[in-house]
């Protein structure tokens, strides 16, 4: 049997997960004074080792394909390290009937290595929107309470965008938007004409210097991971920054596997697996912050069970696991003939759109509740694998005429992502299996999926808009997608859009939430959960700043609270 | 753009990479493209790939296939100059799914022309070669015929990898006329020409 170590040390805090949530709790607790120690699932990043920035595709052996191919499923070999769907040794199940697909990132930093950086706020509606449309619930906090946070993460992490006044898509603190691709500014013409409203999108990427961090030099890469940090990733921001205090404490490849109650019913310490010697030790800390995934911190809650909780911890009200969403995402793309014209050109741009559509159709009685934004791509991109596969279906052939088929068409397609807002529903739900375990001895999780009417009515809109905007610009649309069948009007899968959230949500009453609004557990006052799991609705904004600037906020009350002696 | 090096040096400036600063990061990627440029070369010098799935025949109808697919033209290379097939073997070496498709697909394609021209596909005369190419190159030819149907998906698979092999190439970018992967100041937008 492997030996069970006791560490020496008696942290201030100790923080599960290195990713949006938790470097950002880490910065403000270390910079609060508090010794800080963060567990991380994963190996340390080396962005100049790890990143594959500025590398061609015929400088890889499997050209961005990966081992067999692989990578054509799973995203792209260039993608930031270690995100996957599948971890080996690590599995998670779908129940009978659902199918549910979960991404996680074994790194530090975690997603933030390779998010999308679309950094969108809340609008107030969204806080509120039972008390609009009686559906889901209202949160416990206003767009009031949070928007002093949005205004610290966005002076902090840098955004660009621009001031709108839009109702569904609140301003924020924003650097300049860089100038539109020809792709978008043909998308802003046929908008213009339908009266939509396509404007500059708000990604979390610097168009100049900030904070000490270099300006985008605009090579389209984000996704890869930035180098020189041009982009917010919080292993190469916010976890610097917690351990430029020196109060830091940063332990790799240590996997959570339990949260320790004490004798007086707080949280004592946090049970981990070392990976590298495959024993467990224990971390002990005065106070526990979760920021481990939505879906992982809800995992972990219920694997802690003892006689207090037996159903989990800090789930006397049943709801950890339950709520949970993920956004409603269908997706389409156009052809546009005047592309064919243009010359080579530089379209790089930063990694992800320039422009973006939010949600505009707010004030109007749609046949579905909330709304949803489209994300466009496309273009003259950097070519890679499946490039040419629609192209080589449609033409078939072979030959010089296949070739010049495919120069002629390269970078013609616009690309249109909707993503929006899913209502919680009852069959929707992650609980913990009762018989498969991971690698690490971890009872791993069981999910059930599944959209309600509603969602799929929004992305039958979603898919009459892209074409609307089509053919209003002057192209042709193309979509893959039949009303019927396993994915209506091109819905994806649970969990495909990776906006997972609200499996520990947070409430004023302990009988139906979790966490209290300041992310702290109804039922064990030293433990908070500062990642998605406290989201109590899932509107159509990609929910990484928000994330953080909940997390920010917790941690400002944790430190507050600590202080006071009332952890 | 980098000056003749050798290729210690190279590598050497690789492995020291990870420490530059901003401007100086330049330097490892186009370290990397230039190392990577030698090898390629001395691979192709040597001229004697060992195919790590294919059997030495089918590996040559492979290479034919390939070239057939995506040809060389006045304006660049082909899938044969592009390393189409080498990244095809790969990929196919690694994955049992290709291994059946490609694999089993080239069979097929050998013992078709055997009854049809009694020749495996190398030995067809070029019209013949032409004749089944056509056959298999169209989804609507099985539709006539079924016995193609093997042949139509086999190609259909070929035809998209061996696309993915030369538009990922150096050879195929430079033929799409993406401009990019570069530094920047400042994006410039979409340049004005005429638009409908």
């Amino acid at each position: 049997m492997p030996q069970i170590t006791r560490s020496p040390t008696n942290y201030d805090v100790c923080i599960i997960g290195s990713g949006a949530a938790g470097g950002t709790s880490a910065k403000v607790l270390a910079e609060g004074g508090l010794s800080v120690a963060m567990l991380e699932a994963g190996p340390p990043v080396d962005p100049a080792r790890d990143f594959k920035e500025h590398v061609w595709p015929y400088q890889l052996p499997h050209r961005g394909a990966g081992v067999g191919g692989r990578a054509t499923v799973d995203f792209s070999e260039f993608l930031a390290p270690n995100g996957s769907w599948e971890i080996a040794g690590e599995p998670y199940i779908s129940a009978p009937g659902t199918r549910f697909h979960w991404f996680r990132s074994r790194i530090v930093g975690g997603r933030t290595n390779h998010w999308g950086r679309i950094a969108l706020r809340l609008a107030p509606v969204d806080f509120r929107a039972r008390s609009n449309d009686g559906m889901g619930d209202d949160w416990p906090i206003s767009y009031g309470d949070l928007a002093p946070f949005y205004d610290k993460v966005e002076s902090y992490i840098g955004v660009f965008g621009t001031a709108e006044n839009i109702p569904s898509a609140p301003d924020g603190i924003f650097l300049p938007p860089p100038k539109p691709r020809c792709t978008e500014t043909i998308v802003k013409k046929a908008c213009d004409r339908l009266q939509i409203p396509c404007i500059p999108a708000r990604l979390a990427i610097l168009t100049r210097a900030h904070n000490g961090r270099p300006g985008c030099h605009y090579c389209g890469q984000c996704g890869r991971g930035c180098i020189s940090a041009a982009n917010f990733s919080s292993s190469q921001v916010t976890i610097p920054a917690a351990q430029k205090t020196g109060r830091f404490t940063l332990i790799t490849n240590a996997m959570a596997r339990e949260i320790v109650l004490g004798e007086d019913g707080k949280a004592r310490a946090v049970s981990y697996i070392d990976k590298a010697t495959r024993t467990e030790k224990k971390l002990y800390a005065k106070s526990v912050v979760l920021a481990a995934s939505a879906c992982e911190s809800a995992r972990l809650l219920l694997n802690s069970k003892s006689a207090s909780f037996p159903d989990g911890l800090a789930n006397s009200s049943g709801v950890v696991g339950r709520y949970l969403t993920d956004s409603v995402g269908s997706a389409g793309g156009g052809f546009f003939p005047q592309l064919m014209k243009m010359p080579p050109h530089n379209h790089d741009g930063v990694g992800g759109m320039h422009l973006y559509i939010p949600w505009w159709k707010y004030a109007r009685k749609n046949d579905f509740p909330r709304g949803y934004h489209i994300e466009l791509s496309g273009g003259r991109q950097m070519p890679g694998i499946g490039e040419f596969a629609d192209i080589c279906e449609e033409y078939e052939g072979y030959g010089a005429g296949l070739k010049q088929r495919c120069r002629e068409l390269y970078g013609t397609f616009i690309g249109f992502s909707g993503r929006g807002e899913m209502i919680p529903n009852e069959k929707t739900y992650c609980e913990i299996d009762p018989t498969v375990m991971d690698e690490w001895g971890i009872p791993v999780l069981r999910f059930h999926f599944q959209w309600g009417e509603s969602e799929i009515k929004m992305a039958r809109d979603m898919q009459q808009t892209f074409r609307d905007i089509v053919e209003a610009g002057g192209g042709t649309y193309y979509a893959r997608t039949m009303p019927e069948g396993t994915n209506p009007y091109g819905i994806e899968d649970g969990g495909m859009i990776i906006h997972e959230l609200g499996t520990a949500r947070m409430g004023v009453s302990p009988k139906t939430s979790a966490l209290n609004p300041y992310c702290q557990a109804h039922d064990v006052k030293n433990l908070f959960v500062t990642d998605g799991a406290a989201f109590v609705s899932n509107p159509d904004k990609n929910p990484t700043l928000t994330i953080m600037a909940l997390a920010w906020r917790a941690s400002e009350y944790l430190l507050d609270e600590a202080r006071k002696g009332n952890l | 753009m980098i000056p003749a090096v050798s290729r210690r040096e190279v590598l050497k400036s690789l492995a020291i990479g990870s420490a530059a600063t901003s401007i100086l990061r330049v330097i490892p990627a186009e370290a990397a493209r230039h190392a990577r440029q030698m090898i390629a070369a001395e691979k192709s010098a040597s001229k004697s790939y060992a195919p790590k799935f294919f059997s030495v025949h089918q590996y040559k109808t492979l290479q034919a296939l390939c070239q057939s697919i995506i040809p060389a033209d006045k304006d660049a290379g082909g899938a044969i100059e592009a390393g189409a097939p080498e990244f095809i073997d790969l990929l196919t070496s690694e994955n049992p799914e290709y291994q059946l498709i490609l694999g089993g697909g080239l069979v097929w394609l050998d013992s078709t022309c055997s009854d049809r021209y009694a020749k495996v596909y190398l030995e067809c005369a070029p019209e013949q070669q032409t004749e089944i190419l056509d056959k298999i190159a169209y989804r609507r030819n099985a539709v006539t015929d079924g016995a193609l149907g093997q042949g139509v998906e086999f190609f259909s698979f070929l035809r998209n990898i061996t696309a993915d092999g030369f538009f990922t190439s150096e050879i195929g970018i430079k033929y799409l006329g993406y401009i990019g992967s570069t530094f920047l100041h400042e994006f410039p937008g979409c340049p004005a020409v005429a638009e409908t």
